[in-house]
């Protein structure tokens, strides 16, 4: 039987990596909702951000942090010029699936590229910094991906419910005819989700840096999961997300503390097919 | 002008040509030292690595290897005195796309000789290609002997036929040699096929000797999180952890033990990552097991050394983190000499006569003296037992070749 502070320690753990899922998620989920674009390279600029948040905190010896703020217009430029692409070609949400997978293995070369397929690691001092609290150990790193996971996910919420821009937004992705109608500029509102939601990519990217070791081929290995969340939050719900992502994040840790680690993965499609079996048409 | 006449001519111009031709030839030949000198169709020898994809950082050193013999190979005369072409596919770190690059290099690249990919994967779809076209495989890198079962395959990574027994036996060993021998083991392991068979008799040999396993843990090859393996493991409180790992993932638990403000007593690692490894502050005193590591004894040799010392330029050339010569560049290297000593051996490029050649004799590397009779071509293990100590890699055990480094044990 596992102690109470095994427990405690995993459901820590499970919380944290929640907060995690939700930051690498909110700006896919966002883009896919009102944009109706399935953005796979979102996953690539957020390994953009955490190679670039590496390359200039090392190089130049600067706070992570500090390079973020540089971070955040570039991708948020990047996110605009691409959504400007879709619209020059008009990309339809099954052809951004397979135009953005191209992305995403374009991106990975050009840092394979320039980084090589070797791994880095961005030594911050936060990386395996951790306070004690009572028995439990509070992982830094991990605790302040969680805190800006959260800030991130009820700003969103609020900016969607409260803001003249919000409101259109949301009017945009119901009945765009509509929303024009009463003179909502549908084209520069989808730049402007492009942008932010390239910008999340750009914040999440520091924070996988602060708490992984990066290589290319990486970009994938989150998919899958972040997918999950996604879906499982609700299309362009930020407190879905986060919920989604506590969910999943702590029914993963658990599942490790209490029988084979092996059986983790499993636990997040298995929660996603369950939620699509008792709450059908979530996409 | 007649045609006769410009015949003539011709004829009388190709004459005097020829003459001053080999007149300078001689005169060079004279004035400089002899040298064998590689002329005619080159030999190729066809092979793929994981140029891009997942397994490219490893791959990496075997390419550099692959072009450091191939040029000294030509500065030598090549082979049958003829030059030697390597030609290089990428896989993509892709199995089944090595399956049909293989395919290409034999069929419709012709080539003469074939080397193996990178990792196990990719390894076992470059057999099943040479083994349908009667082609012989030498490779460097894999892991699991019992699946080796093509007769004209030939392993430079001198594991032994049983590595699932013999190297935690090794490790075991060396720590029941040392001041503090471990009574309790943990076992955390990797599903990745090439280190979960060694973490299963790990588990058996442990049991053997008497220790007590106070965890066994299973986890998929590429897990994110390890808060909760790490916490499983500071509970569990092993005097030795047994970790099969591959890549980063023993930097990854040992990052999560350390924000647990828990450090491992012994630790070791079936493959890690080599540079992370060694360079990470939580990894001080991982063992792991080694072949070859380009410093002393095996660098004892003029040529090893040259060699260590080339391959770390060129390792720093291209940028690569960890720039010293370790076990793979030794098994690489290995790889290209077993194929030159059997071309040597039997001036033949024909590949039945050169594997009957390999498995009737044992060859000088610079892994030492390899032979390839037992299950699946593997001979003897030639493992040895490195320890991470002050940044880098060191032979710990067995103590013949330590050079003076002692194993710690805590």
């Amino acid at each position: 039987m596992p102690s109470a502070n095994l427990l405690g320690q995993s459901l820590l753990s499970g919380i944290l990596a929640g907060g995690l899922y939700a930051l690498l998620g909110l700006g896919l989920s966002l883009s896919w909702r009102f944009l109706r674009i399935i953005n796979l390279s979102h996953f690539g600029f957020i390994f953009l951000g955490a190679y670039l948040t590496y390359q200039v905190a090392t190089s130049f010896h600067l706070s992570p942090f500090a390079v973020m703020l540089a971070i955040v217009p570039l991708l948020f430029a990047l996110g605009v010029a691409q959504q400007a692409l879709f619209v020059r070609f008009a990309v339809n949400e099954f052809g951004s699936l397979l135009v953005t997978f191209g992305m995403v293995a374009i991106i990975e070369s050009l840092i394979q590229y320039f980084w090589t397929a070797d791994f880095r690691r961005l030594e911050s001092g936060y990386g395996t910094l951790s306070y004690r609290i009572g028995p439990l150990f509070l992982p830094v790193a991990e605790a302040l991906t969680f805190l800006v996971a959260v800030v991130l996910g009820l700003a969103a919420w609020a900016a969607l419910r409260f803001t003249y821009l919000g409101k259109a937004m949301r009017a945009s992705a119901e009945d765009p005819a509509m929303a024009a109608a009463f003179g909502v500029r549908e084209r520069s509102l989808a730049l402007l989700v492009a942008g932010t939601s390239a910008a999340t990519a750009g914040i999440a990217g520091t924070f996988v840096a602060l708490t992984a070791t990066l290589a290319p081929a990486q970009i994938y290995a989150w998919i899958g999961v972040i997918f999950a969340v996604v879906i499982m939050g609700g299309l362009g719900n930020p407190l879905g997300i986060l919920a989604a992502g506590l969910l999943i994040g702590v029914s993963e840790a658990l599942t490790m503390a209490l029988t084979s680690p092996s059986w983790a993965p499993l636990v997040s499609f298995t929660l996603l097919i369950a939620v699509l079996i008792l709450r059908p048409g979530r996409v | 002008m007649t045609d006769a006449y410009s015949r003539m001519t011709l004829g009388r111009l190709r004459r005097v040509l020829a003459a001053t031709i080999m007149a300078a030839a001689l005169a060079l030949g004279l004035a400089a030292p002899v040298m064998a000198q590689a002329a005619g169709q080159p030999i190729r020898v066809g092979g793929t690595l994981a140029l891009t994809g997942p397994l490219a950082a490893t791959a990496m050193v075997h390419k550099i290897v692959g072009e450091i013999y191939v040029e000294q190979l030509n500065k030598r005369g090549g082979l049958l005195g003829r030059p030697v072409e390597w030609v290089l596919l990428d896989d993509q770190s892709k199995p089944d796309l090595a399956r049909t690059l293989y395919e290409k290099l034999i069929t419709v690249d012709k080539v003469d000789l074939l080397i193996g990919p990178y990792a196990t994967g990719a390894i076992l779809s470059a057999m099943a290609v040479a083994e349908r076209n009667g082609k012989m495989l030498v490779h460097h890198t894999f892991g699991i002997p019992k699946l080796a079962k093509y007769d004209a395959q030939f392993p430079t990574w001198a594991l032994g036929p049983a590595p699932e027994q013999t190297v935690p036996g090794l490790v075991l060993d060396a720590l029941a040699a040392s001041a503090k021998p471990p009574k309790t083991i943990a076992i955390v392991t990797s599903k990745f096929p090439s280190v979960h068979f060694l973490a299963l008799g790990a588990r058996e040999v442990a049991q053997k000797r008497g220790l007590k396993e106070v965890l066994f843990l299973e986890f998929e090859f590429g897990a994110k999180d390890f808060g909760p393996i790490a916490a499983r493991v500071r509970e569990a409180d092993p005097d030795f952890l047994f970790m099969g790992a591959i890549g980063l993932e023993g930097n990854q638990l040992l990052e999560a033990l350390k924000k647990l403000d828990y450090t491992p007593r012994n630790h070791f690692y079936t493959y890690p990552a080599p540079g992370p490894m060694a360079v990470s502050p939580e990894s001080a005193n991982a063992l792991s097991s080694t072949v070859f590591e380009g410093s002393p004894p095996f660098t004892n040799e003029p040529a090893v050394a040259a060699f260590a010392k080339e391959y770390q330029d060129r390792a720093t050339k291209a940028g690569l983190p960890y720039t010293l010569a370790d076990v793979q560049a030794g098994v690489s290297y290995t790889a290209w000499q077993l194929i030159e000593a059997a071309v040597v051996a039997t001036k033949s490029l024909d590949d039945k006569v050169l594997a009957q050649w390999i498995r009737a004799n044992k060859v000088d590397t610079i892994l030492g003296k390899l032979r390839f009779t037992e299950i699946g071509n593997y001979g003897d293990d030639l493992s040895k037992i490195k320890q991470v100590q002050d940044g880098k890699w060191v032979v710990v055990w067995p103590k013949e070749f330590a050079s003076g480094a002692k194993l710690v044990a805590r």
